[in-house]
Parts: structure tokens; C-alpha cells; sequence
């Protein structure tokens, strides 16, 4: 160990002071002393780490602490993602925490320690390191998801994510487990150069397979989807903001470090595996959400098709199908971050208008919600000239490219599925609201700075992408190319076209 | 003025969205987002008429063309250009504009600075859709257009705006997912979203045909849809009788046709020749049914939706006889049509505000009360009927002598039907609006006539629709020259050649 190698996890470290830090000044605040204004020191301490990790590319890609994390450009990338991620969820929660909550500093607290393992999971090239670093994320976000403790549904999301999302977990051990009983070794780059080798295949590819679970759990991809709706329900609208993106992100990278990076030989056999999972989640979260009259369950269940969208780009071949998920994944977290302070805003903390119908004319209430609501929306439904539809366009056109041709239409006729239930929000959102039944039932809040400055940060994010994607396609296909593609995909990506579409065992 | 050759389409583009934004910043007070979108569409308008001043007849290939990199992978050029065919269109386009904000000017009460932005929004839109020759530019602005309609479908619906705009924007949207594929499939194969590109790689065989067929077909679904050709009309009486004024006369027809014109028959002629017959015998149908269907409505919305199904049906026969007069027919068609409808949706609309009600029944002697609107229904609707110098004449009359001559004398026989038809259901609206005994609703309900806004609306396209009928030379000589072939020049200097496509095929 060298002084470069605590450089390497500079964003780890700084959100860790500032976690820290959080916490001992909540400490030692007077009981009564408003703490609103932690959110800011988490605010600040999110910026700097997206800037230390954007600083990391000067040290050139290479590994730390004895091969166990690495920085490079794919490294980098998601760190930068899941730092924007968190600071903008610490900006809408700042200005939609109640005061007479008594946790705030340990809500900013834990929002920075889950950003901790998030960022360590992209970053750690050692199952074990993963394994921690998904725990230390996990914890966090169980705890989040029920910080309205006093609703019924605060506690039943928090047990519910806890104990689904324990199993899973523990799926993911054993198959590091299995790993490690049959290549010896729990570094990735060493599981992928000796996998080949190994005596008993049968072992490995049950390995992967308990670690798909474990990964697709926690990316709530169809089949292992059936905890979004309540958890997303349950938890305040800032937490799902972060939920529903952050993890999620993470466990992407992890994804693509599983597949691409360690086990590439193995495509035939996750090739057409992650194809049937992209095609039902999509479909399942599709339908399911045409017939939600709760917006937040409804947008769980987009965020089920939107994984199956994303698990799309995974037909793509090497660095084509990683640069397309990538971008996916900075896509989907600009639009969902905004749509979900939108309904922050709207709906409120403590989700006084959980319905479809309670934002009919939200637009004559007030203008800017309602048309940013259907700005997201749009991005959503994948209109061009938002981020929603370059992301959905790369990750397709990633699938044609390799070969899935199916998966493209199967997906594309999804969108127009998705685009009714969308719709419906917007066009509520659009409508002339009732009469007599006291439209303004309840005054929107005025903007707060923080949640301004939030949804600005996502609208431009989201129209940035849709307009002039180069800059940021181009960092994906650099952290695409940084993902070492051992040699052993060569002779598979040849052949993977006929593949994946008919499956077919794997030759030891 | 060579200067401005070279940008004048970016400002067509950006006008509108600059006034847009201008007018989301500032405070809705009053009329002053109205004013604003009035400076802002004159302005735009004012610029579309650079086009055709220094528009240079004759000279093949697009003009006005700019062409630059936007996004590198994939290869997504800025690439506008207008020829004949895209240079009316666009000019009709920026016509309109100024009308609908005059026509929206007391019918749109609340929330005018989201009425009025979206509106500019979807002009930059219709106006993209024109310009581009770039397919990823062309769906982007295809797809763009529907939004800001939508949402104001839904927000000033007359009675289930929503349910209308949800079934406006699938019906459009769903199809426009195989258009997606295709167009994709194309860059994959080709490795160029470039219109002379393609034009020539599709011209020259080098894509399979059968693979061909599949792509045309989805091109041509997502047209047909938006024109509506016959059994794809589901969502056009809805959208009609829901739209805000200055939304509805814009939502039909000229973006189908356009498209067909350039994209389809431009980009697949050997594919649309095959699938022709079967576009002719709906186009047909289409004529009659619209016109059937017309004369027993109620509601005038849904009256003049299937009386523009009728007409756009005819214009689309005018496309698939695939010959140069029944083409010229068709895109000149399709300017009458614009100019007709608009002019009749600030008529009907001047109705639906005054009495709040568009059924017809309702009616009858309104033009004692209402003479000036009255006149100008009249010749809208003459036009419309297709009156020998007016412009409707000029263009249904290219179209039924095409098709005499080059499809097959049956069906223009057939189609000529629409003439009588559309001469039936025309005066009849007429008179059952204007004349005859006064209703009891057009006796207690104080109406003004036509009020100063309004006026200036209809003055100009009253004026056109006698122009365009004495004088359609003033207009054809830039269409016809449009319809030259593929232009080989072009596509021969073009940088890349076939062997770099392929390389990025086998890429």
C-alpha cells in the first residue's frame, strides 16, 4: 500500500468525512436547534466528491489496496453519475424534510454513507469489496426507505426492502462463494482469466446465475421486481428519488463488471438470460403501471420497464451494448431524479396527493410544476430532444447491432405502451382542474432555492442530453473501452449472434 | 442577401423558439403574451417569405442547404434544405402562424403564456419536419410536433380533451415506433442518415429488396396514420371537434402528405410503385366514405373531420397515381387544403365561441346577424367544393385527370363523386348555418360579427384562395421543377462513398 492508493478512493473518503462530519455536528446541536442546514454540508460534500472523482483521471487507470479497487475512466464515469445522483436528491430533500422532524442531520447522514458504497461498489474490482460495499449501500437505503416512521406505510416499505433485499444479498454471497470455490480467487480480473480453465463449469455457471439474482434484485428487474411498488410507495418521494436511481446505477456498473468484464465467455449463456429478463420487465412494469391510480406506484413500475430497457443494451456487442447502458443510466437518472422532485414538490413529504387525479390542473395551479412534470414525462415516453430518447435509442440500437433485432421492436412497442400511462399524468397534469371541488385544495408551496436549483440541475441535464449527447456519449464509450475485455470475448462475439437467439448450452 | 441564404433556415427554426422562450420568461399578464407570439409568428413568417424571393427555379437539388455535424455517433448531421416541394409548405407553415394567433386571440382566456409557447414550439416543429434531410433530425422534429399539440389538446379540450389527446398522440406515436426501426435498420445498413445519400443507395440496389419492402412499409404506416388515410382516421373527429383553433387547422394533412412525398415515393420509389394499387383502391374509399359520413353528422367539428379525410384522401390519390401531374396536383392540393382549413377553423370557431355549442341543429339564419362571417364561409366552403376559379378547383382538377388518364378511368370516375358530394355536404352546412328561419338559439343569443382580429385573419386567405385559383402559375413553376428524380449530382460528390458505408456495416 501505497499514499496513491488512498488517492484512488478520494470520492470514498470524502463522503465518508462529510458522513461523519454530519453526524458529529448533529451530535452536538442543541435538541431544539433547527438542522435544516446540514443538508448543505452533504450538498457541498457531494460536490467536492463528484470533483475528486473527476480529478481521479489524472491518475490513469490502475488499481489500489492489492488489486481490490480500481479507478479508471468506467469508474469515474458512474462515480460522477451517483455523485450528481445524491446531491441533487440531498437539494430536494433539504427543502421538503418537515421541521418538526427531529432526524434530518442523520437523513443527509445516511444519504451520504449509502453514497459511500454506491460509489465503492463501481469502483471495486474484488467480490468481496462488492459484497461490502453493496451492504454498506444497502443499510442506508433500508433505513431511508422507512423514514416516515409514523405512517403505516413508512415501517412496512423499510421491512419489506429489508428483508427481500437481505435474501438477495445473500444470493449474491454464495455465488462469490461459488467463485471462489472454483477459480480460487475473488479478484475479477483473475476469475476472468482462470475461469477458463476450470475443472468443474457447472460450478461457475451456477455462481453466476445466484449472482444475477442478487444483481437483478436490486436493479428490480422482472421476475425479482414484486418489492418496487411498495417500497417506492411506503418511502417519502425524496428517498425514492434517490432509490430508484442511485443503487440502481450502481448495481449497473456491477452488472456490466459481472458480464462484460469477468465471466465475457460465459454470453452464450447470460446473452439470452438478461435478453428474457430485459423483455419481461419491460412488459410486466409496463402493463402493471397502465392500471396504477397512484403516481408513485406507477412510476415504480416504469422504473421496472426502464430497467428492462436498460438490460436491452446488454444484447449489445463489447464496448457498444457498455457505452449504450451507461448512457442509459445517466439518462434514466436526470428524468426520474427530476419527475420525482416534481412530485416532491406537489405531492409533498408526507404524499398528500398520491393520485393521478389529484394533479389534474396542476398546470392552472402552477404553470412551471406542470409543464416541467410533463417535460419529464415526455423524456420518459422517449420524445426526441430529451435525454429519455437518446438513451432509449442507444440502448436499441446497441441490441440491432447485435443481433436482436426482436428485442428492439418488442421494446419499441413498449414505448407505446408506456407512453399511455404517462400520458395520463400528463394530460391530467394538463387538464382544466374541477370545478367546485375546491381546486386549490391544497396551495403549492412556494419553490424553495434548493429544490429550485435541483430541478433546474435535472431539466438541463435531461434537455443537455436530448440536444448535444457527444460529450457525455463520448465518456461513456471511453469508460466502455476502459472495461478490460479479456481476449476470451473475441472468439464469442464472433459467433454471439446466433446465440443469442437460439440459447444453447456452454461448451467447458 | 447571400449571407442570409446560408442561415436563413436555422432562424426559421429558432424565431419560434426564441419567441417561445421569451414569452415563457416573462409574466402572463393581459394580452402580452399574445402580442409577443403575434411579432414572433410575423416575424417568422417574414422570414419564410425570403424563401421563395430568393428561391432559384430550375436549379435541381436542395437550396438554402446546410449540413453540419451535430452528433457524432451516431452520425446525426444538421442537414436542412428546402426544394420545391418543401419550400410552399413552408411558407404555408409560417402563414398560418400569424392566423392562428389571431384566431386564438379571444378564445384562449387562461393560461396564455403556455397556449402561446407551446403553439410557437409547434411551429419550430412543422417547420423542421419541412427543412430536414437528415432522418434522425426528420423523426426527431416528426415526433416533437406531437407534443406541444397534446397538451394543448388536453388542456383546452371543449368537452374530454384528454381522452382525445391520449388517442391523438398513440395513435400517432405507436406507429412511429417501426418508423424508428426502419430508420435505424437503415443507418445500420447504410451507415448514413442522409436523405440524397440514401435516396442514391436505395436508387443504386445496393439494399436487399425484400429487406426494402419491410421499410417502406413502416415509412409509409407512420404517414398514413398522421394524414389519416382511410381505415387510420380513428383519432381525427376526436382531435377535431377537441383542438383549440389554431391547433386544428394545423393537425391534419400536410405533414402526412409531405412526408409521403419526400420520404416514401421520394426515398422508395420502386416500393411505393408496388404497394400503389393498394393505396389507390383506400384512397378511393376514403373519398367516398369521408364524404358520406360528412353529410350526416351533427356536430360541424366532426362534419369538416370527415370532409378533410375526404379531401386529404383525394390528395393522397394524387400522390399514388405516381405521375408528375397527379404530384403537382397533390403538393398543390395540399397548400389549397391548409389555406382552406384555416380559414374555416377560424370561421367555425368564430361559431363555437359565440354560441357555445357546434351542433348543428342548433343553428339556422345566423347570417342576418352574422353577415361578414357568413360571406366568408361561403367562399371557404365554394373553395372547398372545389368552384371553378377557387383554388380547390386547380388541384382536384390535376388529381381527376391524372387519374383518368394514368391510374385507371373506374376509379376517377369514382373519386370524381367527391365533387358532388363535397358540393352537398359544403352548402348544406351552409345553409343549414346561415339560412333559413332563425333558430331559437341564434334569436336569444346576442352575437357580434366578426371582430377586428378575425377579420385580419380571413382578408389574407380569402385573398389566396382567389389567387391561387386565377393565378396557379404564380406557384407551379417551382413545384413542377421539384419533381425531378434523385439528384445524382449531389449524391456523386458527396464525400463518402459506397465502400466506407459497408466498412461501417461490417463494423
Amino acid at each position: 500500500m501505497n499514499s496513491t492508493d488512498s488517492l484512488r478512493i478520494l470520492p470514498e473518503i470524502v463522503l465518508t468525512i462529510t458522513g461523519v462530519l454530519l453526524m458529529l455536528v448533529d451530535a452536538s446541536l442543541p435538541p431544539g436547534f433547527t438542522r435544516r442546514w446540514l443538508g448543505w454540508i452533504g450538498a457541498i460534500g457531494a460536490t467536492l466528491a463528484l470533483w475528486a472523482s473527476l480529478w481521479q483521471l489524472n491518475l490513469g487507470t490502475g488499481t489500489a489496496f492489492f488489486g481490490s479497487v480500481e479507478t479508471s475512466p468506467f469508474t469515474v464515469f458512474f462515480h460522477v453519475l451517483i455523485c450528481g445522483i445524491v446531491l441533487v436528491a440531498i437539494l430536494i430533500a433539504l427543502d421538503s424534510l418537515p421541521d418538526t422532524s427531529h432526524h434530518q442531520g442523520e437523513y443527509f447522514a445516511l444519504i451520504v454513507f449509502g453514497a459511500v458504497g454506491m460509489c465503492l461498489l463501481t469502483s471495486a474490482v474484488e467480490l468481496l469489496v462488492v459484497f461490502i460495499a453493496l451492504e454498506i449501500s444497502s443499510i442506508s437505503t433500508y433505513i431511508l426507505a422507512g423514514y416516515r416512521k409514523h405512517s403505516a406505510q413508512g415501517p412496512e416499505s423499510a421491512i419489506k426492502y429489508f428483508l427481500l433485499g437481505s435474501f438477495a444479498t445473500g444470493f449474491l454471497l454464495y455465488g462469490i462463494a461459488l467463485i471462489f470455490g472454483a477459480t480460487g480467487t475473488t479478484q475479477i480480473y483473475e476469475v476472468a482469466q482462470r475461469v477458463g480453465g476450470v475443472q468443474n463449469h457447472s460450478l461457475v455457471v451456477m455462481a453466476l446465475m445466484l449472482m444475477m439474482v442478487g444483481m437483478l434484485f436490486k436493479v428490480s428487474a422482472a421476475p425479482f421486481h414484486l418489492w418496487t411498488p411498495d417500497v417506492y410507495e411506503g418511502a417519502p418521494s425524496p428517498v425514492v428519488a434517490l432509490l430508484s436511481t442511485a443503487p440502481k446505477t450502481a448495481v449497473f456498473a456491477l452488472l456490466l463488471r459481472v458480464t462484460y468484464e469477468m465471466l465475457p465467455g460465459l454470453r452464450p449463456l447470460w446473452g439470452p438470460l438478461l435478453w428474457a429478463v430485459a423483455v419481461g420487465s419491460m412488459t410486466i412494469g409496463n402493463l402493471a403501471a397502465l392500471r396504477q391510480q397512484n403516481v408513485k406506484r406507477m412510476l415504480a413500475y416504469s422504473s421496472i420497464a426502464h430497467a428492462g430497457y436498460l438490460l436491452a443494451a446488454f444484447a449489445g456487442l463489447g464496448p457498444n451494448g457498455i457505452a449504450a447502458a451507461a448512457f442509459y443510466t445517466a439518462a434514466y437518472a436526470a428524468m426520474n431524479v427530476g419527475i420525482f422532485a416534481v412530485v416532491t414538490v406537489t405531492s409533498g413529504y408526507d404524499d398528500h396527493l398520491p393520485l393521478i387525479r389529484d394533479f389534474r390542473g396542476l398546470i392552472y395551479r402552477s404553470p412551471l410544476l406542470g409543464i416541467l412534470l410533463i417535460f419529464f414525462l415526455i423524456s420518459l415516453v422517449g420524445i426526441p430532444f430529451t435525454g429519455g430518447f437518446f438513451g432509449k435509442f442507444y440502448a436499441f440500437s446497441a441490441a440491432v447491432g447485435g443481433g436482436a433485432i426482436a428485442l428492439a421492436i418488442i421494446g419499441l412497442l413498449n414505448s407505446g405502451i408506456a407512453a399511455a400511462y404517462y400520458l395520463r399524468l400528463a394530460f391530467a397534469a394538463a387538464q382544466h382542474p374541477p370545478d367546485g371541488e375546491g381546486s386549490a385544495q391544497t396551495t403549492l408551496p412556494q419553490l424553495g432555492v434548493a429544490v429550485g436549483a435541483a430541478l433546474l440541475f435535472t431539466t438541463v441535464a435531461t434537455l443537455y442530453l436530448g440536444i448535444y449527447p457527444n460529450p457525455f456519449l463520448r465518456a461513456a464509450e471511453m469508460a466502455a473501452h476502459t472495461l478490460q475485455i479479456p481476449a476470451a470475448e473475441a472468439p464469442v462475439s464472433a459467433t454471439s449472434q446466433d446465440q443469442i437467439s437460439q440459447p444453447q448450452q456452454p461448451r467447458p | 442577401m447571400s449571407g442570409l441564404n446560408e442561415t436563413i433556415l436555422t432562424w426559421i427554426l429558432l424565431v419560434p423558439l426564441i419567441g417561445a422562450v421569451v414569452i415563457a420568461m416573462l409574466p402572463d399578464r393581459g394580452k402580452l403574451p399574445a402580442w409577443l407570439a403575434l411579432v414572433t409568428a410575423l416575424v417568422s413568417f417574414g422570414l419564410t417569405l425570403h424563401l421563395p424571393a430568393h428561391f432559384i427555379v430550375g436549379q435541381p437539388g436542395f437550396q438554402c442547404e446546410i449540413n453540419k455535424p451535430w452528433i457524432e455517433n451516431p452520425a446525426i448531421f444538421y442537414h436542412v434544405g428546402v426544394d420545391g416541394l418543401s419550400l410552399w409548405m413552408v411558407v404555408l407553415t409560417g402563414l398560418l402562424a400569424p392566423i392562428g394567433v389571431l384566431a386564438s386571440w379571444n378564445a384562449i382566456e387562461e393560461r396564455r403564456k403556455i397556449f402561446y409557447s407551446l403553439f410557437l414550439v409547434q411551429q419550430t416543429a412543422m417547420f423542421g419536419v419541412f427543412v430536414s434531410l437528415d432522418l434522425m433530425v426528420y423523426y426527431g422534429f416528426w415526433e416533437l410536433s406531437l407534443v406541444p399539440m397534446a397538451i394543448l389538446i388536453a388542456m383546452y379540450g371543449r368537452k374530454d380533451g384528454v381522452k382525445a389527446a391520449i388517442k391523438f398522440f398513440i395513435f400517432t406515436f405507436v406507429p412511429s415506433a417501426p418508423l424508428l426501426v426502419a430508420i435505424i435498420w437503415l443507418y445500420i445498413r447504410t451507415g448514413t442518415f442522409n436523405f440524397n445519400e440514401l435516396q442514391m443507395l436505395v436508387a443504386s440496389g445496393s439494399i436487399p429488396a425484400d429487406a426494402l419492402f419491410w421499410t417502406a412499409l413502416a415509412f409509409l404506416f407512420a404517414f398514413a396514420v398522421k394524414v389519416p388515410v382511410f381505415p387510420l382516421h380513428g383519432w381525427l373527429a376526436d382531435a377535431f371537434s377537441e383542438a383549440p383553433v389554431a391547433m386544428a387547422m394545423v393537425i391534419a394533412g400536410k405533414l402526412g402528405l409531405y412526408s409521403m412525398l419526400r420520404f416514401h415515393v421520394g426515398l422508395f420509389p420502386v416500393q411505393a410503385r408496388a404497394i400503389a394499387p393498394l393505396l389507390v383502391t383506400l384512397t378511393v374509399i376514403g373519398v367516398l366514405y369521408g364524404a358520406c359520413v360528412a353529410l350526416v353528422q351533427r356536430d360541424f367539428w366532426r362534419l369538416i373531420a370527415f370532409a378533410t379525410l375526404s379531401h386529404f384522401s383525394l390528395t393522397t390519390l394524387g400522390i399514388y397515381g405516381l405521375n408528375l401531374t397527379g404530384r403537382d396536383g397533390a403538393i398543390y392540393q395540399t397548400l389549397n387544403d391548409g389555406v382552406i382549413e384555416g380559414a374555416l377553423f377560424v370561421l367555425l370557431g368564430v361559431l363555437d365561441t359565440r354560441y357555445r355549442t357546434s351542433q348543428i341543429a342548433s343553428f339556422g339564419g345566423a347570417a342576418a346577424r352574422l353577415p361578414r362571417t357568413a360571406a366568408f364561409f361561403v367562399i371557404t366552403m365554394l373553395a372547398m367544393a372545389g368552384l371553378p376559379m377557387l383554388n380547390g378547383f386547380v388541384g382536384e382538377f390535376l388529381i381527376l385527370s391524372s387519374t383518368f388518364t394514368h391510374v385507371g378511368k373506374g376509379w376517377a370516375i369514382a373519386a370524381t363523386f367527391t365533387i358532388i358530394l363535397g358540393a352537398a355536404y359544403a352548402l348544406w352546412l351552409v345553409q343549414r348555418l346561415f339560412y333559413g328561419p332563425e333558430s331559437q338559439m341564434t334569436a336569444s343569443i346576442p352575437a357580434p360579427d366578426l371582430r377586428i382580429n378575425e377579420w385580419v385573419a380571413l382578408v389574407p386567405l380569402a385573398a389566396l384562395m382567389l389567387g391561387m385559383g386565377v393565378v396557379p402559375s404564380l406557384w407551379m413553376p417551382s413545384i413542377e421543377r421539384s419533381a425531378i428524380g434523385p439528384q445524382i449530382k449531389q449524391a456523386a460528390d458527396s464525400p463518402r462513398g459506397l465502400s466506407a458505408t459497408q466498412q461501417e456495416t461490417a463494423r
